[in-house]
């Protein structure tokens, strides 16, 4: 999958921000895919983890935005134990997931799961989902 | 003696059996677990952005109310608010501007930089009461039993928090070879299970727990042993789904390392709430004679 780079299309605001909010230094990693190897969930995702940091740092932010990646993250953090250069892509992932849910846009709606299913769910999976998913 | 001791929501109702079989085993064990007084809700998952602060207010509120106790270490049980308290209160002692943001955010509260150790149960069992010690206190050896340590993700990432190595982890085995059992390590112990997931995307699951049932049952496990209550909920749910869509699957019981702990210890079962449980583990106790054959339970995973 090849990507357009250019001024036109980098958001700049969109780095800056992810850099705040995730503490992390985008330019650490070098892109070796310990993070992509070692997650459960890369099958279910469209973009790999190791190509969101590329495409966060290239400040490629449609790419990112409609992707389900950050949404399958389970922010297990197999990456960010692997990682060789120290890089905690399990913060990026927040920090992406909360420039969408800052906006008011929520991923999930709690009238959404079955009234079963709510009832059956463990509270650590409610809370923490409905944190995760809902702004 | 006696520890003080932070239960959690989840505890307290669909993970009963998690807790109760702990609460008495401790007690056995001369290691009684004193709850916190005004405990409340963790916060489930630690905030991983740099500006939300706010989230770090109710894991913080808690290790306030240990050290109002007295206390200079708090025992957690449950994986999630395990993770959550520990990372949290690691925060409050290196970083000062945050530590100090949230300080003067509560007001009210004396000011806290992290002062208590939080530690979760099997480290009080490895470090305060000793394999040996444990299993010269065990009356019912779990014998033939041969069982994983599935140690899921709380306990050990990030690196900075875990309770054993995060690549080798020996902790579980130990403790089962302390209980008699014959531990089966197997090298999907540390694979995520889904984890929340289970709340937006409840049709992937089997996928995370296929590879690791899989591979348990291949290297030789009866059963699968868990420290949290989420890894019970979806690994029992995803066995349902499994045994319908994979001809020849086949269940495994799971089990609660502090249920294992209670039946070695000669306690009562109905401790264990195992009517809780959602592999259902009924009759491999029975075969193993860790039940006797009037005991019965109707599991709620079937």
């Amino acid at each position: 999958m090849s990507v357009t780079v250019s001024s036109k299309r980098l958001r700049r605001e969109f780095v800056k921000k992810v850099k705040e909010l995730s503490g992390q230094n985008l330019q650490l990693c070098y892109q070796c895919g310990m993070c992509t190897g070692n997650c459960p969930a890369a099958a279910n995702m469209d973009i790999s983890p190791l190509r969101i940091i590329a495409l966060a740092r290239l400040g490629l932010e449609e790419d990112i935005a409609g992707s389900k990646t950050v949404w399958i993250c389970a922010s297990c953090l197999a990456c960010t134990v692997n990682c060789p250069r120290g890089f905690d892509l399990s913060k990026v992932m927040e920090a992406i997931r909360l420039l969408t849910l800052r906006k008011n846009v929520d991923r999930i709606r709690p009238e959404d799961i079955p009234p079963q299913e709510r009832c059956d769910l463990p509270q650590i999976a409610m809370v923490s989902g409905l944190r995760k998913f809902t702004g | 003696m006696s520890l003080a001791y932070y239960p959690g929501c989840t505890l307290k109702t669909k993970a009963r059996n998690l807790e109760g079989p702990a609460v008495a085993s401790m007690e056995a064990l001369g290691l009684k677990l004193d709850e916190l007084p005004r405990w409340n809700c963790c916060g489930a998952v630690y905030s991983l952005a740099e500006d939300d602060l706010l989230h770090q207010v109710a894991p913080v509120r808690n290790l306030i109310r240990a050290r109002e106790q007295g206390k200079d270490e708090l025992v957690t049980l449950c994986a999630f608010c395990f993770n959550t308290l520990k990372r949290a209160n690691l925060l409050m002692k290196e970083d000062a501007e945050k530590r100090n943001t949230i300080n003067s955010f509560m007001n009210e509260e004396a000011d806290y930089s992290g002062e208590v150790k939080v530690v979760h149960l099997l480290e009080v069992l490895r470090d305060e009461i000793g394999w040996e010690a444990l299993s010269q206190k065990v009356k019912l050896p779990l014998r033939e039993l041969k069982a994983a340590p599935y140690y899921g993700c709380m306990l050990l990432r990030p690196r900075e928090i875990a309770i054993d190595s995060v690549e080798d982890p020996a902790i579980l085995r130990e403790f089962l070879k302390a209980l008699g059992a014959s531990p089966v390590d197997f090298p999907e112990s540390t694979r995520c299970c889904g984890s929340y997931q289970i709340v937006s995307s409840p049709d992937d699951i089997p996928e995370y727990a296929r590879p690791i049932l899989n591979s348990a049952l291949s290297h030789g496990a009866e059963a699968l042993v868990l420290t949290c209550p989420l890894c019970d909920y979806n690994l029992g749910r995803a066995q349902q789904e499994l045994v319908k869509k994979q001809s020849g699957f086949r269940k495994m019981p799971l089990f609660y390392f502090t249920q294992l702990l209670a039946l070695a210890l000669g306690l009562d079962p109905r401790v264990c709430n195992f009517e809780l449980n959602h592999g259902s583990p009924e009759s491999l106790l029975k075969e193993k004679n860790l039940l006797s054959q009037s005991e019965s339970f109707q599991p709620i995973g079937g």
